[in-house]
């Protein structure tokens, strides 16, 4: 997991996101130390770990939306610290989903879905209108295509977010905490949505408290703290036998959080 | 050497003249008014809207004639000082209203709550609960007016009040540099409200509370 | 009574003719305005402190000039310098430009209540800033920008009766006229009154309102 110094021959082509020693700061606090890690094609990773760990801050290096401070990440082969005048394309190929939706409120679900593929991609208007109605199928949104943001529920927003981001056709998808701000009933349709993603065998780096889904896709956990990456491995590794005490900690905190949590979405799940 | 400065002063002196009063006559009719309008029973609720609507809702121009032609006659004779101080004070009581009002209902209800529930009367509530914080918090926009007035008191310059712009009008047809004088005129009026602006800023600094 | 009925009448058919100079006057002010104050808005939220120094300089010079001296600086003093600027052109001009200076502010605080996750989401895509301030951010903030807008509005059609100092045959002018004429100090003015009154009061009540409207519509997301 170091900061090693690998030529680019030796490149694994299934390595979608590297992340190499990545360091942010704002203003004089630091909140990302030195962090580094993987990415695999069709995998899914899950970032965890206490508010202000730097997780969000950390997925906002990776697509390069604030770029690091210190070190770099790399996209397949390319240094995108080194992208110049590329660096929109190159962010173009990441999908970012977002906890407070980010949806377009003057325009209608299927304009938010729409306008990458044709602004960005500069793909002609028919071509556009047929992937975003595909995407929209896909997270079961197709219905309120002609809806406005302001008329969806939590969570047809923030499907409706997952689709503005599948259209793109993105090499990977950042998640930054997708369910965090929806109310518990909600969260169910959402997690469905990425569990079918994930089994879709598309990339994908979330950050998440939702440990049913890690314990069900993830190929990777992380756990972050302060800015650091804590401890590392798979699921297994987290909920059989963690090593660090800090991870521990938390774990048990969200098990029980999480318990109660589980048991209030199961509850309104079944009321329906 | 701009020699004409000094003319321009004398000008910029009654301009103060005028700012000020009618500041002052504002803040009077703004505070009654919004007072009126919030507390006040119907009628004269009424009244105060009324008074603010059509002031907000008709230039000041048209409000300055109206007392300087209009006035005389009624058989009120007012100098042409006194009828631009009327009527900008007129005119900005009904604006300073509306920061007023905007003020007193942020403090919202429960202050007046609280003070009647300890056996204040509305009267007390008011005075001693409702308009200190009013002020407190109406300072910002108020200070915005005050600051403005002298601008909007050029207006005065339409019936023959001796301010800043008349006077500069008199500099100008003596020297026909009319670029050069209005320039300097927008370049005095511009450090005039910088100046006020800065020290109502340095006064809110100082007073300025978080009301909750 | 009916001779005094047929006098409103006659003073009112010839004020109200003024009606269409201060409408014109008031448009062409505010598209001044607009032209101005919200690419210099753009500028003072995304363009660093050197642009946000540039455009408060800016604003604060334009909201502390009296209309009035830029009337008189457009029409005499230029006119004697440079070339004969007609009183419409001066009056556009010179309230354009105070304008400018509410309406950048109006604007800054537009573009600033559209959420910063709405240029995170733009460019996650790979939109560039340009891009996302264009077709995601500026529609939005003008949705928000209404109300105050309004207000402008109402300012602008009040500020155009200043034009009368230059001649400009609007509204304030053609009542002087009357005054002049009929040595009447107060009925014309009155009746201005009431005709300025019945445009600008539904627009702060009207637009007020619809404004609240759209913005929920827009803010629910």
């Amino acid at each position: 997991m170091g900061a090693g110094e690998e030529a680019i021959g030796d490149w694994c082509l299934t390595r979608v996101v590297s992340v190499r020693d990545v360091w942010k700061s704002y203003g004089k606090v630091e909140v990302v130390k030195g962090v580094s890690f993987d990415v695999e094609e069709g995998t899914t990773t899950v970032i965890f770990g206490p508010s202000g760990a730097g997780k969000s801050t950390l997925l906002r290096c990776i697509n390069m939306l604030h770029p690091p401070d210190r070190g770099t990440v790399f996209l397949r082969d390319i240094d995108l610290m080194q992208a110049g005048g590329k660096m929109n394309y190159y962010r173009s190929k990441f999908g970012m989903v977002f906890q407070h939706f980010n949806l377009f409120s003057h325009m209608t679900v299927l304009d938010n879905v729409m306008i990458g593929p044709k602004v960005v991609k500069k793909i002609p208007q028919d071509q556009a209108k047929a992937i975003a109605l595909e995407a929209l199928e896909k997270v079961r949104m197709k219905d309120w295509r002609n809806h406005y943001p302001s008329q969806l529920s939590g969570g047809q927003k923030q499907r409706a977010g997952i689709a503005r981001a599948l259209a793109m056709d993105p090499e990977v998808i950042l998640f930054d905490e997708p369910t965090s701000a929806l109310d518990p009933e909600l969260i169910g349709e959402v997690l469905q949505t990425m569990l079918d993603l994930a089994k879709e065998k598309k990339t994908m780096i979330c950050v998440t408290h939702e440990m049913g889904f890690a314990k069900a896709v993830a190929s990777e956990m992380i756990f972050m703290d302060e800015g650091v990456v804590v401890e590392t491995g798979s699921p297994e590794h987290f909920f059989a036998n963690p090593t660090n005490e800090r991870t521990k900690r938390f774990l048990s905190r969200l098990t029980e959080l999480y318990g109660r949590h589980e048991g209030e979405r199961r509850a309104a799940a079944d009321r329906e | 050497m701009i020699d004409y400065l000094g003319d321009l002063l004398e000008g910029l002196l009654v301009t103060f003249q005028l700012s000020f009063t009618a500041l002052g006559i504002g803040l009077i009719l703004g505070l009654a008014a919004a007072l009126a309008r919030k507390y006040g029973h119907e009628p004269l609720s009424l009244l105060a809207n009324a008074y603010i609507e059509l002031i907000r809702g008709t230039p000041l121009t048209v409000q300055l004639f109206i007392i300087y032609f209009g006035l005389p006659s009624l058989g009120v004779v007012f100098s042409p000082t006194l009828s631009a101080i009327v009527a900008l004070g007129i005119n900005s009581g009904a604006y300073q209203a509306e920061y007023f009002r905007g003020a007193i209902e942020s403090i919202g209800g429960g202050q007046m709550e609280a003070a009647l529930s300890l056996g204040m009367n509305r009267l007390q509530a008011i005075l001693r609960v409702i308009l200190p914080q009013a002020f407190r918090l109406a300072l910002p926009s108020w200070s915005n007016e005050a600051a403005y007035l002298p601008k909007y008191s050029s207006v005065a310059f339409l019936v023959t009040v001796p301010e800043l712009l008349a006077r500069s009008k008199m500099v100008i047809s003596r020297n026909l540099k009319p670029l050069e004088v209005y320039l300097v005129v927008g370049l005095i009026y511009l450090a005039t409200i910088a100046t006020i602006s800065k020290i109502l800023d340095m006064v809110y600094e100082r007073y300025k509370i978080t009301v909750e | 009574m009916s001779s005094f009925l047929d006098l409103l009448l006659s003073h009112f058919s010839f004020i109200i003719e003024g009606l269409p100079i201060t409408l014109s006057l008031t448009a062409y002010g505010l598209g001044v305005g607009f032209l101005i104050g919200l690419p210099m808005a753009i500028l003072r939220v995304y363009g660093g402190s050197a642009g946000g120094l540039l455009v408060s300089a800016y604003e604060r010079v334009m909201r502390s000039i009296p209309p009035l001296v830029l009337i008189f600086l457009f029409y005499f003093g230029i006119q004697t310098t440079v070339l004969e600027i007609p009183g419409f052109f001066a009056v556009m001009l010179a309230l354009g430009l105070c304008s400018s200076g509410y309406q950048s502010q109006i604007f800054r605080g537009a573009l600033e209540s559209v959420g910063s996750g709405q240029m995170d989401a733009a460019r996650s895509m790979g939109m560039s800033r340009l891009q996302a301030i264009r077709l995601i951010i500026v529609p939005q903030a003008l949705r928000f920008a209404l109300p105050s807008w309004a207000n402008e509005l109402a300012t602008m059609i009040k500020d155009t009766s200043l034009a009368f100092v230059v001649g400009v045959a609007e509204l304030m002018r053609r009542t002087d006229y009357v005054r002049a004429a009929t040595f009447d100090p107060v009925v014309p003015f009155l009746i201005v009154a009431s005709i300025y009154f019945i445009i600008v009061f539904p627009i702060t009540r009207i637009v007020g309102t619809w404004g609240q409207e759209k913005k929920r519509l827009v803010t629910g997301a």
